[in-house]
């Protein structure tokens, strides 16, 4: 399941609702981005992120089912949001459940890297200097490359 | 055609949204994006370098000679920064 909000999320009440009645799950792992509040040595007082109603649901959900797709997993989410965030606050969550941890760990990674690289989102941050469109990082492309050669896909 | 522009490019356009109408011979990314640097200093400021471009038709990533027709919704963005 995928989810673009500008609400918060509660992740326990979330990861209770994934994993609820399904007793074939053995683990979850979930992976939670939150905003920091310094960034390139620069404060940042809150930042707000634009995305692409319509593609950024499909990318998520193209994201996801190729991550079902390669492991066995039993439930997955994906919840990301959009608007003005200030430190601390929650920016994603994605958690997988599988039999096994292993399936359940690599998926989550992979979810993180694929929608980093892929999905339709932009930041821009409140510096003491002005508004500051954030650059892609070439670390996260090679991140997400590294699934390319494992998965042959 | 439905143009949209997002993020940092956005600003530099200084529109989020257009309809256009490209002329016939514009039949793919490539020949859009060439056409559109015409259009004035800052359509061709905000497009200069492709390699930080990133280009979807109706929704989804394509490359740069992918065809595009009067009915697409064309998106022009920078590389992303979500997660």
């Amino acid at each position: 399941m995928i989810r673009v909000q500008r609400e918060d999320f509660d992740v326990g009440a979330e990861i209770e609702a994934l994993t609820r009645g399904k007793t074939g799950i053995g683990g979850v792992a979930s992976f939670i981005g939150l905003m920091r509040d310094v960034a390139g040595g620069s404060a940042i007082r809150a930042m707000t992120l634009e995305h692409y109603p319509g593609m950024t649901e499909r990318e998520l959900e193209r994201i996801e089912t190729e991550a079902q797709r390669r492991w066995p997993l039993i439930a997955s989410l994906v919840i990301h949001r959009y608007g003005r965030l200030e430190p601390g606050d929650r920016i994603v969550m994605v958690a997988t459940a599988s039999a096994h941890r292993a399936a359940a760990f690599e998926a989550c990674e992979f979810l993180m890297d694929y929608l980093k690289t892929k999905a339709p989102f932009w930041k821009q941050e409140e510096t003491p200097e002005g508004p500051r469109w954030v650059a892609a990082e070439t670390s996260d492309d090679a991140a997400a490359a590294r699934w390319t050669k494992e998965g042959g896909g | 055609m439905r143009l949209l522009y997002f993020a940092h490019l956005r600003d530099k356009i200084g529109i989020a949204e257009e309809r256009l109408d490209p002329p016939p011979g514009v039949a793919d990314v490539a020949a859009l994006i060439e056409w559109l640097k015409g259009r004035g200093p800052k359509f061709a400021a905000a497009l200069a370098n492709p390699k930080a471009l990133r280009v979807a038709v109706n929704q989804t990533y394509v490359g740069w000679q992918h065809p595009v027709t009067p009915g697409d919704e064309v998106a022009i963005f920078p590389p992303v920064t979500g997660g």
